[in-house]
């Protein structure tokens, strides 16, 4: 079991959503985030001073899979994420201890399942 | 320290006053002599009824400005949060370009003295000299153009909700321009200012077609032009919702709206003073209530009804959609009739909103259901209703909504052609209000800009 964490552009959402759904993973959690890599922040004003905005507007994408769809599911977010741009974003995976469902006490593979 | 600065503002404060002593004196004197010489000729009376008269459209014209702040509400509110300063400035802007323009040009074409047969007009720069005698239901030039610079207005800023989102910015300074500058003074002209339509005997008491319709369908044509926002059709054409950001601000725009519009209708009378007159306008402020509260509540039975829940979105919509088709013909059906334009208003809005998503015209607030659909109901209300010849009625409401329609059509495409109308698709993923203004609506918020 393995824990996908990936941070990508909001407006690749959509895209990113539907090549997971392409590749059958169905299961997802996303929130906003804010956080910079290499991309540097852009700029707003307010009453004509300047504010940099460092932090850029991400989105965080969390997915529990199974061993055999570790690779499917990197496959799908590159896939809908990446525009060759500073920006695109990143993909972590890290091992998965345990997954219990709540409303029928399963665990591990058939919980995540 | 203080005491001697004092001192010193009490001293310069005297000096002042012993300075400006005999020039008061003398001011007073010269304004006692013009009293008097104007009581001679006018009678207490007559500068009573036209002080109220004018006073009457004075409040109404104020009453038509805050609407302004209705229409930025409703369209903030239906919208995303991403474009929320981008929506707010073209309101903000409809207003203070409008103002000007309609005091250089549109004041002059839409009430001057015909020029070419009855379809263009012109009265000179700015306003008009005060000439006639104080009396009853004569207006100060002054506060006319306040009255109708609130209507020119409020035609211009209907467009703004239909071109939301997607838009550039200073493209919409441009069309602004333009409406209130030629675009509807040139219409407003061929009836409000005695040109061909009013020879013909077109009626439209206070706008459903010279001002609503004319936003609906300039409207209508920046949508189309434009083509739908990111996402509001999937690639087999179906239509997606993207909910607006904020419904306590879209209703608060709603009730602003239907508090403004009595001084849309009732003002339209132009004069309270008389009998005939007072009952006029209690009449239509009756008329405007029961078509507005019938517009939204059949609004939210037929949403009811379709989507087997009720609409909150649509039944504001349909409190609009109500208030227009009045508008026309507020002074000239019972209050019986009123109700039966609502209800009809209320429907026909649902019906333009379905048909806009059939059609695959992205209308993000449904400003041409409500304007121009129901601005056109409101047109033929008048015949049906009103008494007023139908023949006049169906010219008036066909030529009008097409000049206003084609004319924008062009513009908006011209526009297209130099690249100016529509802003980059990163910058609209991203929100108009970072890309063209640089600056955010909800600073500390964290607000979802995924689609």
């Amino acid at each position: 079991m393995k824990l996908i964490i990936a941070y990508i552009q909001p407006e690749r959402l959509n895209a990113v959503k539907q090549s997971l759904y392409g590749s059958e993973i169905y299961k997802m959690s996303v929130t906003n985030a804010l956080g910079c890599g290499q991309q540097k922040g852009y700029h707003e004003s307010y009453r004509g001073v300047d504010i940099e905005v460092n932090l850029l507007k991400k989105i965080r994408i969390e997915v529990a899979v199974n061993d055999e769809f570790v690779k499917p599911t990197i496959a799908a977010i590159i896939d809908g994420a990446r525009t060759g741009k500073i920006g695109d974003g990143k993909i972590f995976v890290m091992s998965l201890d345990e997954c219990i469902r709540i409303r029928t006490g399963e665990t591990g593979k058939e919980a995540i399942g | 320290m203080k005491g001697r600065w004092f001192g010193v503002l009490m001293g310069a404060m005297a000096v002042a006053v012993i300075v400006a002593m005999p020039v008061l004196a003398q001011e007073v004197a010269v304004e006692e002599a013009v009293v008097e010489e104007a009581a001679a000729e006018v009678s207490e009376n007559a500068l009573a009824a036209f002080a109220i008269d004018n006073l009457f459209i004075f409040i109404g014209a104020v009453l038509v400005i805050f609407m302004q702040p209705g229409f930025a509400m409703v369209e903030a509110g239906f919208n995303s949060a991403k474009n929320t300063v981008n929506i707010l400035f073209k309101n903000v802007m409809d207003l203070c370009i409008g103002v000007l323009l309609y005091y250089l040009i549109g004041y002059g074409l839409m009430y001057g003295d015909s020029v070419i047969g009855g379809f263009l007009g012109w009265g000179g720069v700015g306003i008009g000299e005060f000439t006639d005698a104080p009396a009853a239901g004569v207006l100060h030039p002054q506060v006319d153009f306040l009255f109708q610079v609130a209507f020119a207005a409020t035609a211009a800023t209907i467009v703004s909700g239909s071109v939301a989102g997607r838009m550039k910015f200073s493209s919409y300074l441009i069309y602004s321009a333009v409406i209130t500058g030629l675009i509807y003074p040139i219409s407003g002209f061929w009836k409000w200012g005695g040109g061909w339509l009013d020879a013909m005997g077109f009626y439209d008491f206070a706008g459903s077609i010279l001002v609503h319709a004319v936003g609906g369908f300039a409207g209508l044509a920046g949508a189309i032009v434009l083509g739908p926002r990111i996402g509001r059709f999937s690639k087999d054409g179906k239509p997606r919702a993207m909910p607006g950001h904020n419904l306590p601000i879209a209703a608060l725009g709603v009730f602003i709206l239907w508090v403004g519009w009595y001084g849309f209708n009732p003002a339209s009378q132009l004069a309270i003073v008389g009998a005939d007159n007072t009952a006029a306008v209690m009449k239509i402020a009756v008329n405007t209530t029961l078509a507005a509260a019938a517009g939204g509540f059949v609004s939210m039975l037929l949403t009811w009804a379709l989507h087997k829940k009720p609409e909150l979105s649509m039944a504001l919509n349909g409190i609009l959609a109500g208030l227009v088709g009045i508008t026309a013909n507020c002074d000239s059906v019972t209050n019986v009739e009123a109700i039966i334009i609502g209800v009809v208003a209320g429907v026909l809005v649902v019906l333009g909103i379905k048909l806009l998503d059939k059609l695959r015209i992205d209308d993000p607030v449904g400003a041409w259901p409500v304007h121009g659909l129901c601005g056109v109901w409101g047109g033929l209300a008048t015949g049906i209703f009103g008494g007023h010849p139908m023949v006049a009625q169906i010219v008036g409401t066909v030529v009008v909504p097409l000049w206003s329609f084609v004319a924008m059509i062009i513009l908006f495409s011209v526009l297209k052609a130099f690249g100016m109308l529509r802003v980059s698709a990163a910058e609209e993923v991203r929100g108009l209000d970072i890309g063209e203004h640089g600056e955010e609506a909800y600073s500390g918020f964290q607000i979802f800009t995924t689609e």
